[in-house]
């Protein structure tokens, strides 16, 4: 039993087909797994019994036509499921069980997936580190008390740690990107209306996006295919053709030109980082693709910019979190008492920061010089892509600026944990697909991961681009099982 | 106020005010579902049971524009003569209250679906005109409940996400009369259109309203107080009343008027300051990222306007053209679209030969005093349109006498019955045979012989008794006109 774990996805929905293993075996796997992870702190909520009952129902009667027959899978919690609590890492939903599933999860369960569990992540998505979450920091599994990164810690250490063949986490402005970078592993965020927001609790409504997060490339193409559709229950999901980007998958990226970006050298980057990128265009030539310096020139705006935008839109999105109708509700002595007590108590210090800083950017008299400031610089940065993308067919640039941090070494200081993300957060402001693969270690053997960013709808092109160099990359990920007793 | 040049005017000692008024109308759209939810809109349903997910705001739900309000917005703006904006933007506007329950209420705030536009008020001194600023869709709040239960506050959220128009005027209006007009106007146009049922009871009309006083002849505004949300025409006359001569005092006595926001309270007849200027909210406005700007074509507008059907105004001057219809008549048959479906209805019923002006008159007389006492709407009418064109027919074509009509009408009433049944049942025809009358008449003079020497004398009121006795010789039926002429040459 012990290799069902260490298999991929593609390799588990193989040997299921070929009824090599069975639903119950795979899922009976990863359950005993996360059962002896516990000191990951991985899941917020797992749901192993009921796994379980539908894993042997599948084997009953199985439908091996499926994308993902009998395939457990936990995901982020942030991913409204029906029936089962959804916290999103935060107190004030701490008892709070949705009635309805999230389009993303359904697309995964309509394909034979079974949910294991819900897996933390930082409160309400806000946290490069997973140190925000109510439920407690969660463990890289790379190293004891080193970040997984955030804010979809808990399933980058549930897919790295292998409690769960593969995972969906979100990304606002790095959150699948940067955890899969720290931990190793494959994350992809795809197009912004590419995979529907219904049901999953909002940060930023405009850089939201659901993504997959898988130990290779082709595991993130099979389940970026099966959760990315077309849903009339989000304004903003977008109807374009979406590929088969499994099947499609190549490593034949001869000809394709990618951008090397020059303001992504940022001052004070390691120089780990610097080499590895140099690498990342070597094996770019290696693999018969060409690459190009390419200029965006507003790139220094974004990290700013995105934070005025997705508090601002945070501050209004988790306004409805006012202990009236659902969730977590401290006793006041009137209304205005009652919701200042439930928001002061049940939502943490990172995300009362990031409301304050949202509300304020919106007040009348700042919201022309922030808010609608920003907006205009977003435009920008979406024209320097669009510039570039007439030269290029795709970008690479590293995925973080360091490797990943001790648990504390950031905590009191959140303008170097916003730095985390400054080269994912151009790719949220723009809207566009970015995929971070695995791509070395650095000198204390943390992995280091670079982005592959591509043009809007283009996730074949980058999963192609990725999966090229994955192979040359040939990387390992150097997983001890520390904290399996 | 000074009725010989009707304008409204409020004075004191030897000064003059002129009061400004301006209106922001909630209309509700009349759809079967919300705003942004497949939720229903009934009025008077079970508290919170037409409530989905997306009207609680459960976490990860979304608003989805319903297509059916828009078409209802951009229809009310072509029937107030406005410009229909091809893109317009849906905006949050942030408070918290307890029946808000996302924390914001989404509206549209700088590019609404509808831009500037105009209405005309039919006034007794002429036409007046009435700009409109602007048309908006939004979402209604919820309903708190502070009086069932001494401790709680109930919150029934069938209301939240309703779709409302917010149709601002120009400050354009003078007096409550003219705000009465206004509103009736609006409330016509919007039947007509079928983009709002205009009931004001049920909440489906009501109104902010805005005043100032300015010295009669100024050309500059006077700082305005805002009335919430008033739900009846005559509470706003009344509340315009009292807060235009409140704001004449004040200036008056030498102070000031603080923009402020104020309540009307019905029971005392008087507005109270609700909150300041200072005090206003900061809502901060944002566009919605849910919600993608909102695009439609000029081919979805031209094909609304093709929808749109004859409106009062146009309606009017057809009755005056087609019908000799008087102003006045006119306007009280258009103003309400179920009368001038009715009236319309009567005159196609009665065929050719056919006497409008007698139909006018007896829909604006007995119909609309049928209709009064028994607390009815025209389309509920007890009297449908054909068989109260028969009974117009038989009055012109003198079947029956105008006297008699009345009798068989509140027959008719009982069950919408036909005129002419009750006509031939209780054998009401008229008497029209002049030999029969003659012989009649004869037998009165004959019965009456000093009253009719008194009458050849010169008692010429006597002639009024003998046509009531001839009358009452007929049982009511003889036709008067031949009375009168048979006794003209007889006496």
């Amino acid at each position: 039993m012990s290799d069902i774990i260490k298999q991929s996805l593609t390799e588990l929905v193989e040997n299921i087909k070929n009824k090599k293993l069975s639903s119950t075996d795979v899922t009976k796997a990863f359950i005993d797994r996360s059962e002896k992870s516990e000191e990951l702190n991985a899941y917020i909520t797992n749901d192993f019994t009921s796994a379980l009952d539908k894993a042997k129902k599948f084997d009953q009667k199985p439908n091996f036509n499926l994308k993902l027959p009998g395939i457990p899978m936990a995901v982020k919690d942030l991913f409204c499921t029906k029936n089962i609590k959804t916290t999103a890492g935060s107190k004030i939903l701490n008892n709070f069980v949705p009635t309805y599933e999230s389009t993303v999860t359904e697309n995964i369960w309509n394909e034979g997936a079974i949910l294991l569990g819900k897996l933390n992540c930082d409160e309400f998505a806000m946290g490069s580190s997973n140190e925000t979450s109510f439920f407690g920091n969660v463990q890289s599994p790379i190293d004891k008390n080193l970040v997984p990164g955030g804010s979809s810690g808990g399933s980058a250490s549930a897919v790295a740690g292998q409690l769960t063949p593969v995972t969906i986490g979100t990304d606002t402005g790095g959150s699948i990107r940067q955890p899969a970078s720290f931990t190793g592993i494959v994350g992809l965020k795809p197009t912004y209306g590419s995979c529907s927001r219904y049901g999953i609790v909002a940060f930023a409504s405009s850089l939201d996006q659901a993504g997959p997060m898988a130990q290779n490339v082709k595991d993130c193409a099979l389940l970026h295919e099966v959760i990315s559709s077309y849903d009339p229950k989000d304004s903003t999901s977008i109807d374009f053709k979406r590929g088969h980007y499994s099947k499609e998958l190549t490593n034949n990226i001869k000809g394709k030109k990618i951008g090397i970006p020059k303001e992504y050298r940022v001052d004070g980057m390691p120089k780990e980082i610097e080499d590895l990128w140099q690498r990342g265009t070597q094996y770019i030539k290696d693999c018969g693709a060409e690459t190009i310096d390419i200029s965006l020139p507003n790139t220094s705006y974004a990290l700013p910019t995105y934070y005025i935008v997705a508090p601002a839109e945070a501050s209004s999105n988790l306004a409805r979190y006012d202990g009236v109708k659902y969730g977590f509700r401290a006793k006041g002595e009137n209304l205005i008492d009652m919701y200042e007590k439930t928001r002061s108590e049940g939502f943490g210090a990172e995300v009362q920061r990031r409301i304050m800083i949202g509300t304020y950017v919106l007040s009348s008299g700042y919201y022309d010089a922030y808010y609608l400031k920003a907006q205009k610089v977003r435009k920008l940065i979406k024209n320097d892509f669009d510039e570039a993308y007439k030269k290029v067919d795709a970008i690479l640039t590293p995925s973080t600026p360091s490797s990943a941090f001790k648990m504390g070494e950031k905590t009191n200081d959140p303008v170097s944990m916003y730095l985390n993300d400054i080269f994912t957060v151009p790719v949220n402001l723009a809207g566009l697909p970015g995929i971070s693969i695995p791509a070395g270690h650095d000198s204390k053997g943390y992995p280091l991961g670079l982005q592959i960013i591509g043009k809007a709808f283009d996730e074949q092109n980058i999963l192609n681009i990725a999966y090229a160099m994955e192979e040359k990359i040939n990387f390992k990920n150097k997983i001890t099982d520390w904290w399996i007793k | 106020m000074s009725k010989k040049n009707l304008e409204y005017l409020i004075n004191r000692k030897d000064n003059q005010y002129e009061v400004v008024i301006g209106l922001e109308v909630h209309a509700q759209v009349l759809s079967q579902s919300k705003l942004f939810s497949n939720s229903a809109t009934k009025f008077g349903a079970e508290p919170n049971t037409q409530v989905s997910l997306v009207d609680a705001a459960f976490p990860g739900m979304l608003p989805v524009i319903n297509e059916f309000c828009v078409k209802q917005a951009i229809k009310t703006g072509i029937g107030l003569n406005a410009k229909i904006n091809k893109r317009s933007v849906f905006d949050r506007k942030n408070y918290f209250y307890a029946d808000l329950p996302q924390g914001y209420q989404i509206s549209q705030f700088k590019d609404p679906i509808v831009g500037e536009g105009k209405v005309f008020l039919d006034m007794p001194n002429g036409q007046k005109e009435v700009g409109i600023e602007r048309l908006h869709l939004e979402q209604d709040a919820g309903k708190s409940i502070h009086d069932l239960d001494p401790q709680n506050t109930f919150v029934d959220l069938n209301r939240s996400g309703v779709a409302l128009m917010e149709i601002v005027s120009k400050p354009d209006l003078r007096s409550p009369d003219e705000v009465n007009a206004y509103i009736k106007k609006l409330r016509s146009i919007m039947r007509y259109l079928g983009t709002c049922d205009g009931n004001m009871q049920e909440g489906s009309l009501r109104a902010d309203v805005n005043v100032s006083v300015r010295p009669k002849g100024s050309k500059e505004f006077g700082t305005r107080c805002e009335i919430k949300n008033v739900n009846s025409i005559k509470f706003m006359q009344m509340a315009i009343e009292y807060e235009a001569n409140r704001q004449v005092d004040l200036i008056e006595e030498g102070k000031t008027i603080d923009q402020e926001t104020r309540l009307f309270d019905t029971k005392k007849n008087e507005t109270r300051s609700m909150r300041s200027k200072e005090d206003a909210h900061d809502y901060r406005y944002f566009p919605d990222p849910d919600l993608l700007p909102l695009e439609v074509s000029e081919k979805f507008i031209e094909e609304l306007k093709n929808d749109i059907p004859e409106l009062p105004d146009d309606k009017m001057k057809r009755f005056i053209k087609e019908f000799k219809l008087s102003s006045y008549e006119a306007n009280i048959l258009v103003s309400d679209i179920d009368t001038a479906k009715y009236f319309e209805e009567v005159v196609a019923k009665m065929g050719k030969n056919k006497d409008i002006k007698l139909a006018v008159n007896w829909i604006t007389g007995e119909l609309f005093a049928v209709l009064n006492s028994k607390g009815l709407e025209i389309s509920q009418s007890p009297v449908s349109a054909k068989n109260f064109a028969i009974l117009i027919n038989l009055i012109k074509n003198g079947t029956i006498s105008g006297k008699i009509a009345k009798n068989v009408f509140e027959l008719m009433i009982d069950g919408d019955k036909d005129p002419q049944k009750i006509v031939e049942e209780k054998g009401l025809k008229q008497q029209s045979d002049p030999k029969a009358l003659e012989a009649l008449i004869d037998k009165i003079i004959n019965d009456n012989r000093e009253k009719a020497i008194e009458y050849k004398q010169g008692k010429e009121k006597l002639f009024g008794f003998f046509v009531g006795q001839a009358m009452k010789a007929s049982g009511g039926k003889a036709n008067p006109q031949l009375i009168n002429e048979i006794l003209k040459k007889k006496l």
